[in-house]
């Protein structure tokens, strides 16, 4: 059965299906991460024994210049495959790939020092805030790894039947991709620096 | 997305690189602030003025928002709404007396009194 309006787009909404499914689901994800972004101002500002353990800034800085390149990366592997440039596409989408594991690695680092400075998700209301939500913005970079992943691996084949639609496909996680690193933008300051 | 040459997809590339480069160095400025010693509402202000000029570059040119559809600026809109009502949801706790500790004379037991 062929799917509709995969490339050509829709008379009514001016787009074709893919994207507007995905800023719907952007949508919903603001509501999600504001959700918990209020749940911390409230905390913070009901309580007046606020305590905000020391975090690393290098360490968190580092992950915010390793996700701002991966979404630079990302729209340079979808502007690639708009030049028919295949080979490039793989490159940029492999170093988003590289560049989130990373991003991973350092958040393993970070909750591996707290744990061993005893500094767990029960230890107070700071330390609760933090953990679900650079927990839930990581298990957000997981997902985003695992559709970068298929894309690059088995999804590639569409390349050769479907260009247009795959390039679509690259189109939407591009802009999944660049919400998850609109919301680190958010959590930085909130969280390691005020 | 289609019917761009290849010369507007490459000078649409070198803005990518100029936004990364905007974000690199707004990203140096805000971690710089956090070491002045600035009240609460200053630093407060000014980091999420900061991270609101990120999430905009981020969001209108790798996001294309700056030239996307009628409907996508429609469901956004709608969005910064509602975004809007959760982030004020908090002040709603100070705007009457509930949940407020409050005393009367003569009524109850003084603190850590007995039975």
């Amino acid at each position: 059965m062929e799917i509709p309006y995969t490339v050509e787009a829709r008379p009514d909404t001016g787009l074709y299906n893919g994207k507007l499914g995905i800023w719907l689901f952007l949508a919903s994800e603001v509501m999600l991460f504001g959700a918990l972004f209020s749940t911390y101002v409230l905390l913070r500002t009901g309580d007046p024994n606020w305590v905000t353990e020391p975090m690393s800034v290098p360490l968190a800085t580092l992950n915010t210049m390793i996700l701002i390149t991966s979404s630079v990366t990302v729209v340079l592997s979808w502007a690639s495959l708009r030049l028919r440039d295949f080979a490039k596409f793989r490159l940029y989408f492999a170093l988003t790939f590289l560049l989130a594991a990373g991003f991973m690695v350092v958040k393993a680092i970070e909750y591996s020092t707290e744990f061993s400075h005893g500094l767990y998700p029960w230890t107070n209301n700071y330390m609760a805030v933090y953990f679900t939500l650079t927990g839930l913005h990581g298990l957000h970079v997981l997902g985003g790894m695992v559709v970068i992943a298929y894309l690059i691996g088995p999804g590639a084949k569409m390349w050769k039947s479907e260009p247009a639609r795959f390039t679509n496909r690259i189109e939407t996680t591009g802009l999944y991709w660049h919400f998850v690193d609109l919301v680190w933008i958010f959590l930085f300051p909130s969280l390691y620096l005020l | 997305m289609g019917g761009h040459s290849p010369e507007d997809i490459k000078k649409e590339t070198r803005t990518y690189i100029l936004v990364f480069v905007a974000l690199a160095a707004l990203t140096v400025v805000t971690v710089g602030i956090s070491y002045l010693d600035l009240n609460t509402g200053a630093a407060v202000t000014l980091a999420m003025i900061i991270a609101v000029a990120k999430g905009s570059l981020v969001a209108l040119f790798f996001m294309h928002l700056i030239s996307e559809e009628k409907l996508i600026y429609a469901v956004l809109l709608l969005t910064v709404f509602f975004f809007a009502v959760l982030m004020f949801m908090p002040a709603e706790n100070y705007l009457d007396d509930v949940g407020q500790r409050f005393t009367m004379e003569g009524v109850g037991h003084p603190e850590g009194g007995g039975h």
